[in-house]
């Protein structure tokens, strides 16, 4: 019997690990459709700012309530992971308690576990609370509602339940313990150390061993089983934050916050036209290849580069940046969090495009007008104050400014009073039709 | 101020085989815009007071291309700025100073990969430098002891974290300095960037400038400080619109410091 279960555990643990590798790889093929770009300099400076802002949560508290609880939160799921890997063993050996030969720092473990379970459990009705209840402003937004709402709800009904699974089990299993049974009870003494559950307990005190081995059994099962599935759920929901969070600071931009990168294409032609040796109608050389003219800006997926696509996936959907931004908050459409919803959403369909077809084949859509309008993009005062808010360095900023790029320079679709302004640069280089030999006379003018 | 300023040229100099110790970027809005102009003045006033041997552009200077770069107009930005860095380039310009965060930014941030590298100050850091040397002396006078806030322009603030150098100014006029909520790292846009200046606002339910006006009056200022000559526009505005100009002025940190020192 306990032969079958190893195998069972054994069986569900390959298809759990390998779908979820099978989705990793998905993730990763998407993401390598955008363009490349090299982010291998200063090594260094990006595993400290990853530490930092990523290992550390440095930027979670400047919003102190939300922040405090998701450190808990993030601890808590690091620590506890320690105690999976106890529960791996154990359904693959049959053993119990395996880790238990630690002695008295196993019983300062599990304590620590189920305190940390305890506060986990709390933490989530919290953020539950907060999300359903409360009238926070970035929990508002228009691309919340449907599946985003109900995602971000799931995630934390399943957490409560792990926890709950997780606390159930070990009062079982202590009580299991207290009643001396075979495979539970150590000649040692009671192994393990459960403040927490070990107040659940006394409710199982009138049941019957069997029982209270089916009762072990199926929480032990449901919480490794449910860790699976949420393993495999991340790719599916916003939650790929706890994985990509870290790539994705340690690619983030270490420039000013001000600089936008100047775009090479454009400087090939821009110094082609003020050689005076170029010729404009020149022939290609001999043997070249005339290859397509390259596209300026970004108007879908494909158009972005690699590190916006990470990004996208990276986003969990908390809105600090929206709840920061200028147009957001005087009530225009533009929501940087949607942006990014947006990128991934059409990545997403581009994906499954492919997974279907082989390859992607022409579906008619774009990211432009498709998922994010003009009106949005055109809103952006380009403040930076999404990119200042990202907890874990998304930059929502890049991708409105490519899709600005390509609005204008594919499409020369900028608003009117925009290419008013710009026609004014052009001719007399000031965004004003003035004439550019006044510039000085302001000294002239007395007062 | 009856004589006009004297407001040397690059080209002069150069005639007279000068090199200025520093060049004066003055920025479209600080050439052309009437309020802004105004902020040029009383700046050139304090490099004359400090005496700063510097010098202009004048007419061979064109827009940094920042609008129509953030605008998505890459051609027209690289464009400008390979003009204007023919011309930086040309004088052997060492040293820039400029009233306008976003011509600070564009040339500080965005030319030296085009072949623009200067040493680029904000004015308020360049203020700040100045009276660090001793070369310019900062003191209350009409400014003491009242409430300002400083708006922080973003272009100055978020992209290129300077926070410090216009509030040490004002805490050098002895001015009591009220933070907003919103305030440094979270301070909110005016509503000029990204080339908003020159169009209409998308649809919404306010305006950016009345959203950040508001927040000013949240704490009463007599003055709202700025260091950028769009957020002076927008701040103005946005103050005019609450029927509130003769209660609360908009004014520039180098015009305060002018202003205290009577010039």
């Amino acid at each position: 019997m306990q032969i079958v279960a190893q195998i069972l555990f054994v069986l569900v643990l390959i298809a759990g690990i390998g779908f979820f590798v099978r989705n990793i790889r998905r993730l990763l093929r998407n993401i390598k459709l955008g363009r490349e770009v090299d982010r291998s300099d200063n090594a260094g400076e990006r595993f400290a700012k990853m530490a930092k802002i990523a290992l550390g949560q440095s930027k979670m508290v400047r919003r102190p309530i939300a922040g405090i609880l998701h450190i808990i939160v993030y601890l808590g799921f690091i620590i506890i992971n320690i105690e999976v890997l106890e529960i791996m063993i154990d359904g693959v050996f049959g053993t119990h308690r395996v880790f238990a030969f630690m002695g008295g720092f196993y019983n300062f473990l599990i304590a620590f576990f189920e305190f940390f379970a305890l506060l986990v459990f709390v933490g989530v009705v919290i953020f539950w609370i907060r999300r359903n209840w409360r009238h926070v402003y970035r929990f508002m937004g228009r691309e919340l509602k449907g599946w985003p709402k109900d995602d971000a709800n799931y995630i934390l009904y399943f957490e409560m339940v792990l926890m709950a699974l997780f606390l159930t089990m070990n009062a079982a299993d202590y009580q299991l313990q207290l009643n001396g049974v075979a495979h539970y009870a150590s000649e040692a003494g009671i192994l393990g150390s459960f403040p927490v559950s070990g107040f659940i307990s006394p409710l199982f005190d009138t049941l019957s061993n069997p029982t209270l081995i089916i009762i072990e059994r199926t929480a032990w099962w449901l919480h490794i089983a449910g860790i699976l599935f949420f393993l495999n759920y991340l790719y599916y929901s916003k939650h790929l934050h706890i994985l990509l969070a870290f790539p994705n600071v340690y690619f983030s931009k270490l420039t000013p916050q001000g600089k936008f990168d100047n775009l090479e294409s454009v400087q090939k032609e821009v110094a082609l036209m003020m050689d005076p040796n170029a010729d404009p109608f020149a022939a290609p050389a001999e043997g070249v290849e005339e290859g397509e003219p390259e596209k300026f800006g970004a108007s879908d997926v494909f158009d972005l580069n690699q590190i916006q696509l990470l990004n996208s996936y990276t986003c969990t959907e908390c809105g600090r940046c929206t709840a920061e931004c200028p147009a957001n908050l005087t009530g225009k459409k533009l929501s940087p969090r949607k942006i990014m919803m947006d990128t991934r959403d059409r990545l997403e369909e581009v994906g499954e495009n492919i997974n279907k077809n082989g390859q992607y084949e022409d579906d008619g859509k774009h990211l432009l007008d498709d998922y994010i309008l003009r009106e949005e993009l055109w809103a952006c005062t380009t403040c930076n104050a999404c990119v200042e808010a990202c907890p874990i360095g998304i930059d929502p900023l890049s991708i409105i400014l490519d899709m600005r790029r390509y609005l204008v320079m594919e499409e020369s679709a900028a608003p009117n009073e925009l290419a008013m302004a710009m026609t004014n640069i052009e001719n007399n280089g000031a965004p004003w039709p003035y004439n550019q030999m006044d510039r000085l006379n302001w000294a002239k003018e007395n007062k | 101020m009856a004589e006009a300023l004297k407001v040397p040229t690059m080209a002069e100099y150069l005639a007279e085989g000068k090199k200025p110790e520093v060049l004066f970027w003055v920025g479209c809005a600080g050439s052309f815009d009437d309020r802004a102009k105004k902020i040029t003045k009383a700046f050139v006033k304090l490099l004359h007071e400090a005496k700063v041997d510097f010098a202009v552009l004048g007419t061979e200077e064109s827009c940094t291309g920042d609008p129509a770069k953030r605008a998505g107009n890459e051609f027209l930005f690289q464009m400008q700025a390979a003009t204007n860095i023919e011309v930086l380039n040309g004088y052997e310009i060492k040293k820039v100073v400029t009233a306008c965060p976003h011509c600070f930014n564009t040339i500080k941030n965005e030319y030296p990969s085009l072949g623009g590298n200067y040493e680029v100050m904000h004015h308020t850091q360049f203020l700040k430098s100045l009276l660090n040397e001793g070369r310019l002396k900062v003191e209350g006078g009409k400014f003491k002891g009242k409430s300002i806030t400083f708006h922080d322009p973003c272009y100055l603030g978020r992209a290129n974290n300077e926070y410090e150098a216009p509030r040490d100014l004002l805490r050098k006029l002895e001015v009591e300095l009220v933070e907003m909520r919103k305030c440094k790292r979270n301070g909110l846009c005016c509503g000029a960037g990204g080339a908003q200046m020159f169009k209409e606002p998308e649809p919404g339910n306010k305006d950016v400038n009345i959203e950040r006006t508001e927040q000013a009056m949240e704490v009463q200022p007599e003055i709202i400080a700025a260091g950028c000559p769009f957020c002076n526009t927008m701040m103005t505005d946005g103050v005019k619109n609450k029927h509130k100009e003769n209660e609360i002025a908009v004014m520039d940190v180098a015009e305060m410091i002018a202003n205290a020192h009577d010039l």
